[in-house]
């Protein structure tokens, strides 16, 4: 039979282990290269001496941290959520509730609040991950305005009038820094690193190869052994997860917080654009987005200031329109493109 | 497990579907023996995928039982069914169209791989077997349809299958590229893997399979050795058609 060479053929050829090393070899560039965007990233704040704009640095890390959460959801998971302001919600005020009304460590407070918030999505997974496409979409959208409405009623987290940081002197260990912005442009990238990191390993195991199969199609998946509604639970708890630990830096970044300055619709809008502006399920997408989106909407909010808060709405949704129009792959795209074109000339 | 080397590798049991009023298979029952190919033929609309779906887990019967490997599997959801040997493609390739090939494929290695290293070797040698290699690195997206077709295989393949259902992967190819296709199945089956495919081209199937079913509005018409299934009048006038008589 002719084709029994084929079927003969070594299980392990030297061809194998060529591309293994040469995948393994690719894994350790990314790395080394995201050692260096990071490192660099840690010293940008030295070289900003105004303190406005290191605001700005503090907000892009920040905000690229938590659209990296939110693109393990929705980037690599595809499951698009417009409700990670509840988890970002749950993380600011489990944070400053335990800190402020009981004198839990804030580090700790991190964590328990990013605990539940995990839980809080699971919750939310299990009668939501039944629901297709836009359905879920418009859930999450539904359940974190509820979330905002009873913050608002509820009077042992402060109801609308909020909760206030006490002063104290500026520490690592409550985490307040009255006038330096450095220590949370370090705690934001921090974070950003983490998310960065989990997204690296994470999209490289089991979970993330369901997860993308999940994305493009679930039933293909199913069929190819992946647990499909599994994956999605666990890209939720991972996902609001960091997005609370995000919402807890924030907390202890600005001092003060009322449900509508952590909880509305427009956070859940922020976690999402920078993923898909610079490239969703990407490794570089959420941040190269948040350092276009952050930069250009802060700056524009403080010159067009007084003439109405939905000015920087308009241009996110501008900005997008443009993006879905030129390059609906996202900007990081256009970088690929080149290098896809560099390999065929070779 | 009550696993049976000589019984027959699936058993269909007196398996009903029905769509509120409408029966999408009535009555089938049937044994797929160890190591053959079974092809599953018929007219649009006779219930082959359907009862691909059914075997594969998407459906649940109305009425009947499906057993693998003298195991009950009719309440399984598809991921466990996979992983207890049943793999299959689509009708329409569902490729995952934003991974590349390697990367479709190391999805279904992870079947039977507990780490994303060695799924992707072993995604690598089935490129290999299936002459993929050379597209590894192309996006799944952008592949000519036969090459879907072939990534479909490689990718059901790669989870390790004892039983592989093949929906129509040979329609709408080259003569050449049907060739080739059949091949491919010949060289699956003797790497032991029992397959069932459904497939229209009568002329490439029938010299292929080692038996043939025939369904008909949802229920078994005939089976049997492919020479006397196309003799079989029910067969001739249900679907092959009067010139056929002739032959």
């Amino acid at each position: 039979m002719t084709g029994t060479s084929l079927i003969a053929a070594p299980a392990i050829s030297p061809s194998l282990d060529e591309a293994a090393r040469r995948f393994a070899a690719k894994r350790r560039r990314s790395l080394y290269v995201g050692a260096l965007i990071f490192a660099g990233l840690a010293a940008l704040p030295y070289a900003i001496r105004d303190v406005y704009l290191q605001n700005v640095l503090v907000l892009t890390l920040l905000y690229a941290a938590l659209s990296q959460s939110w693109n393990i959801l929705g980037g690599y998971c595809g499951q698009i959520s417009l409700g990670h302001a509840l988890y970002f919600g749950i993380g600011a005020y489990a944070t400053s509730i335990l800190f402020v009304n009981y004198g839990v460590s804030p580090w700790l407070g991190l964590g328990l609040g990013a605990v539940l918030a995990a839980s809080i999505a699971l919750a939310i997974g299990w009668p939501c991950f039944r629901l297709g496409g836009h359905y879920f979409s418009i859930a999450t959208i539904v359940i974190a305005e509820a979330g905002l409405l009873l913050m608002q009623n509820w009077d042992f987290v402060g109801g609308a009038m909020g909760v206030q940081w006490p002063f104290n002197p500026d520490s690592w260990a409550t985490l307040q820094f009255a006038r330096d912005k450095i220590p949370h442009a370090h705690l934001a990238l921090g974070l950003l690193v983490g998310t960065w990191l989990v997204t690296f390993v994470v999209a490289e195991s089991r979970w993330g190869y369901g997860w993308r199969a999940v994305k493009d199609d679930p039933a293909a998946a199913q069929s190819l052994g992946v647990e499909v509604f599994r994956s999605k639970m666990a890209a939720a708890a991972i996902s609001a997860f960091f997005t609370a630990v995000g919402g807890g830096l924030y907390a202890s970044y600005v001092s003060y917080i009322d449900p509508e300055s952590v909880m509305s619709f427009r956070f859940s809008l922020l976690f999402a654009l920078p993923a898909v502006l610079g490239g969703v399920g990407t490794l570089w997408g959420a941040l190269v987005g948040a350092a276009i989106l952050i930069p250009i909407t802060e700056i524009s909010r403080s010159y067009l200031g007084g003439t109405g808060s939905g000015i920087d709405l308009i241009f996110y949704g501008g900005l997008v329109m443009v993006v879905a129009i030129a390059r609906p792959e996202g900007v990081l795209s256009l970088f690929k493109r080149t290098r896809a074109a560099r390999n065929e000339e070779v | 497990m009550s696993t049976d080397p000589s019984g027959p590798i699936l058993r269909v049991d007196d398996v009903t579907l029905a769509f509120g009023g409408l029966v999408a298979n009535r009555d089938v029952t049937l044994d797929v023996r160890r190591g053959e190919i079974l092809g599953l033929i018929g007219p649009n609309g006779a219930g082959k995928s359907t009862l691909f779906n059914l075997i594969s887990g998407v459906y649940r019967p109305s009425k009947g039982r499906i057993l693998f490997e003298g195991t009950d599997i009719t309440r399984l959801p598809p991921a466990e069914r996979c992983r207890r040997g049943i793999a299959r493609t689509f009708q329409v390739p569902r490729s995952f169209d934003s991974m590349n090939v390697l990367e479709n494929v190391t999805v279904g290695a992870l079947a039977r791989h507990p780490n994303a290293a060695s799924a992707r070797r072993a995604a690598l040698d089935t490129l290999e077997r299936v002459e993929l290699t050379h597209r590894a690195e192309a996006v799944a997206g952008e592949l000519t349809p036969p090459e879907k077709r072939r990534l479909e295989v490689a990718r059901a393949l790669a989870t390790g299958p004892r039983l592989l259902l093949l929906d129509e992967v040979l329609t709408g190819l080259t003569p050449s590229e049907a060739k080739a296709g059949v091949a491919l199945i010949r060289r699956v089956a003797a790497m032991g893997v029992t397959v069932i495919m459904v497939e229209h081209v009568m002329e490439v199937v029938m010299p292929l399979v080692d038996r043939a079913v025939v369904l008909h509005l949802g229920s078994v018409l005939a089976q049997g050795l492919p020479a006397e299934v196309v003799r079989d009048d029910g067969v001739i006038t249900a679907y092959l058609g009067e010139r056929h008589r002739a032959a």
